[in-house]
C-alpha cells in the first residue's frame, strides 16, 4: 500500500477537527501531510504475515487503582486555563445543531 | 401490506463506584456544583494519566454475567476520537474491537397474564467513560454554551441490544426489566432524572407488500429519551411516521443513511437533527495509556457468587413457591429488592403468601406512599407482620381486626415502643379482637338482636337481604371478635328457623 493524500481527504479531516481551511491551506496541507505519510509507508517493507495485532506496546496487563476518593482540583484551578468562565461554568461558543 | 417494527435499544448507565473510572474524583451527581469533581485526567490535561478503577471493571463484569454474556478474556480501551465541547480531550475513551462482553440476552415478559416472554438478545457490552454536560442558552440569543465537567469520566456501561423488540411496549417492558436487574444487582441507580440511565432506539419498519416481499425502511435512532414512557411514546409516533413516510415516499433502507432524530416530549413529536458521522469517522485507536485487561477464570468464578437471583426467575418463584398471581408477583419485584427481601421474609415464616401479598402490596404499600418511606424504613418488619398474619391464619383474629391491630402497631411505633409478638397478643386482648368461637356466647346476643329488630327481621322473612347488615353490625359491636360471616350464617339461620 502506498500512501497517497487527496485533497478531499484533508478536507474531510478538517471538517472532522472542526478546522477551517482555505484553498491555499488545503493545497499546503495535503501536499505537507502526503509527504508524512509517504515517509510512514517506510513500515510497510516490513513484513508482518504471521505477526499477531499488537494491543500495547509493553507486555503489561490488569493494572488498577482502589475505588477511593482523592482530592479534586479547586474549581478555580480547574477553570484557570478557560479562555471563557463565569466562575462556575466553562464557557464556549453557542453549539449549534446541523440540520 | 402490512409492517413489522423493528426496534433496537442502546442503554447507557452509570456505574455505582465511589470515584470516576480512570481518577479518583468523586462520582457524584452534583449539579448544583459545577466543576468542582475534576482533576488533571478527566479535564484531560497534557502529561496526565489515566487507571483503571478495579471496581468499576467488577460491576460491568458481574452486570454482563448477570446479562448472560461471554466474557472476552482479553480486552483493551480505545480512543473514539470526536470533537465536542463536553469532551475535553477530544476523544472519548471507549471500547470498539475488544470489548469486554459481547452476546448476552434479557428475558422479557410479553404477557403479564400468561406467563409468556421472549429473549432479547444483546449484541454487547462495553465500559467507557461518560461526557461532561452541556448547558444551551434557550434564551435564543445565542449566548454561550455553558459546560459542567463534573460528569466527566464516571464510568458509563453500554449495553446494546439486537433488533429483537417488534413493539414500543416490548422496548418498555426490555427497560424495565433491565432497570430491575441492574438495580437487584446494585451495579447502578438506573435514575432517569439524573441521567445515571440513558436511551437510545433505532427503530424501522419492515413493509410486507401483498406481493410476498419484505422491504425494510430508513434506519432511525432517537436520541435524547429520558423516561421509559418517553421511549415508549416516541417508538409509537415513529412507527406511525414512517408507515406515513412509507406511503408517501417508498423510500428504502438503501435509499437514505441513518437518521437521527430527538424527542420532544412535550410536543410529543421526533424531529431531526445532524447526522451521525460515519463509524470510521470516529478514527479508533487503541489507547496507549492504558493496559489491557486478562481476566481470569477465577475472578469470574468469584464474581458468579456475588450474583443474585434474576428479578424475572424470582417473579417466576414467587408464584410457584407462594402462590400467588402473576399480576402480585410482578407488583412486588417491581418495589426493588429489599421489597421483594421483605415480602418473601413475610411469605415464608406466615405461612400464607396470598395473606403476605396482599398486605405488603396494599396496607404497607400505603402507609409506605403516605409516609414517604422506603421497606427499609418500615417500623414494622417481616417478623412482626409474619406474627400477626398467622394470628389471622390460626382464626385468632379476623383480617378486619387484624388491620385495627396494625394500625396500632404504627401507632406504638410512632411513639417510640419495640415492636413485638408479646404486644401483638396484648393489643389483641385490650381490645376485644379475638375471634369469639363460644357459639353459646355468640348465640344468646344473636337472640337479643332478634328481639330487639321485630321490623328488620319481618323484612328479612319477605325477601329483603340486606335487612339482616345493620343486625350483623349490632351483633359485631357486643362481640368484637366474632368472625361476621359466621355471624352472619347464624343469625339467617335462627331467623329462618
Amino acid at each position: 500500500m502506498t500512501a497517497s493524500l487527496s485533497r478531499e481527504d484533508v478536507s474531510a479531516v478538517a471538517v472532522l477537527a472542526r478546522l477551517q481551511l482555505s484553498p491555499e491551506e488545503v493545497d499546503v496541507f495535503t501536499s505537507q501531510l502526503g509527504q508524512i505519510l509517504e515517509y510512514v509507508d517506510i513500515l510497510n517493507e516490513v513484513d508482518t504475515t504471521d505477526i499477531e495485532p499488537l494491543a500495547h506496546p509493553i507486555p503489561v496487563t490488569n493494572v488498577f487503582r482502589d475505588d477511593i476518593v482523592t482530592p479534586s482540583l479547586p474549581r478555580e484551578a480547574a477553570l484557570s486555563n478557560a479562555p471563557n468562565t463565569d466562575g462556575k461554568y466553562f464557557f464556549v461558543p453557542q453549539i449549534l445543531e446541523e440540520q | 401490506m402490512e409492517f413489522t417494527t423493528i426496534i433496537g435499544l442502546e442503554v447507557h448507565v452509570q456505574l455505582l463506584t465511589k470515584t470516576k473510572i480512570f481518577c479518583g474524583c468523586a462520582n457524584l451527581f452534583n449539579p448544583e456544583n459545577p466543576n468542582v469533581q475534576t482533576c488533571p485526567v478527566c479535564l484531560g490535561l497534557p502529561g496526565s494519566l489515566p487507571v483503571m478503577n478495579r471496581k468499576a471493571f467488577r460491576l460491568a463484569v458481574k452486570t454482563a454475567m448477570a446479562l448472560n454474556c461471554n466474557i472476552t478474556p482479553f480486552t483493551k480501551w480505545d480512543r473514539k476520537q470526536y470533537y465536542y465541547p463536553d469532551l475535553p480531550k477530544n476523544y472519548q475513551i471507549s471500547q470498539y474491537d475488544l470489548p469486554f462482553s459481547t452476546e448476552g440476552w434479557l428475558d422479557i415478559e410479553t404477557d403479564l397474564e400468561t406467563g409468556e416472554s421472549k429473549k432479547v438478545r444483546l449484541i454487547r457490552v462495553h465500559l467507557e467513560e461518560d461526557a461532561g454536560k452541556n448547558i444551551h442558552d434557550e434564551t435564543g440569543r445565542g449566548r454561550d454554551s455553558r459546560v459542567d465537567l463534573n460528569r466527566a469520566g464516571t464510568p458509563l456501561l453500554e449495553i446494546v441490544s439486537q433488533p429483537d423488540m417488534r413493539s414500543p411496549r416490548e422496548a418498555y417492558t426490555f427497560l424495565n426489566e433491565l432497570k430491575l436487574l441492574l438495580t437487584y444487582l446494585n451495579v447502578s441507580d438506573c435514575n432517569m432524572q439524573e441521567g445515571s440511565l440513558r436511551c437510545d432506539a433505532n427503530v424501522n419498519l419492515h413493509v410486507h407488500t401483498d406481493d410476498g416481499h419484505r422491504i425494510a425502511t430508513p434506519l432511525v435512532e432517537i436520541k435524547n429519551l429520558n423516561s421509559f414512557r418517553g421511549v415508549e411514546q416516541a417508538i409509537a409516533y415513529e412507527v406511525e411516521r414512517q408507515q406515513e413516510q412509507w406511503r408517501e415516499s417508498k423510500l428504502t433502507i438503501d435509499d437514505s443513511p441513518k437518521q437521527t432524530r430527538g424527542w420532544d416530549a412535550e410536543r410529543g413529536v421526533t424531529f431531526g437533527q445532524r447526522g451521525k458521522e460515519e463509524a470510521s469517522d470516529y478514527r479508533y485507536f487503541p489507547d496507549p495509556d492504558l493496559v489491557p485487561v486478562v481476566v481470569e477464570e477465577s475472578q469470574l468464578q468469584e464474581l458468579r457468587g456475588e450474583l443474585c437471583e434474576p428479578p424475572a426467575d424470582r417473579r417466576k418463584r414467587f408464584q410457584t413457591a407462594y402462590q400467588i398471581s402473576s399480576y402480585d408477583a410482578s407488583v412486588i419485584i417491581d418495589q426493588g429488592l429489599a421489597f421483594a427481601d421483605y415480602y418473601e421474609s413475610v411469605a415464608s415464616d406466615s405461612g400464607d403468601g396470598k395473606q403476605a401479598a396482599n398486605w405488603v402490596t396494599q396496607d404497607i404499600q400505603r402507609e409506605l406512599n403516605e409516609r414517604k418511606l422506603t421497606i427499609d424504613q418500615f417500623p414494622i418488619r417481616p417478623h412482626i407482620l409474619s406474627t400477626l398474619l398467622q394470628r389471622i391464619g390460626s382464626q385468632t383474629i379476623t383480617v378486619k381486626s387484624a388491620r385495627e391491630v396494625f394500625a396500632e402497631l404504627l401507632c406504638r411505633a410512632d411513639n417510640d415502643e419495640s415492636l413485638s409478638d408479646d404486644l401483638i397478643d396484648g393489643i389483641i386482648d385490650a381490645n376485644g379482637l379475638a375471634i369469639v368461637s363460644d357459639t353459646g356466647q355468640l348465640e344468646e346476643t344473636i337472640e337479643a338482636v332478634i328481639s330487639r329488630n321485630e321490623k328488620a327481621v319481618a323484612a328479612f322473612r319477605e325477601g329483603k337481604q340486606a335487612a339482616v347488615g345493620p343486625m350483623i353490625g349490632q351483633i359485631m359491636r357486643e362481640i368484637k371478635g366474632a368472625d361476621p360471616k359466621q355471624v352472619r350464617q347464624m343469625l339467617i339461620d335462627k331467623i329462618s328457623e
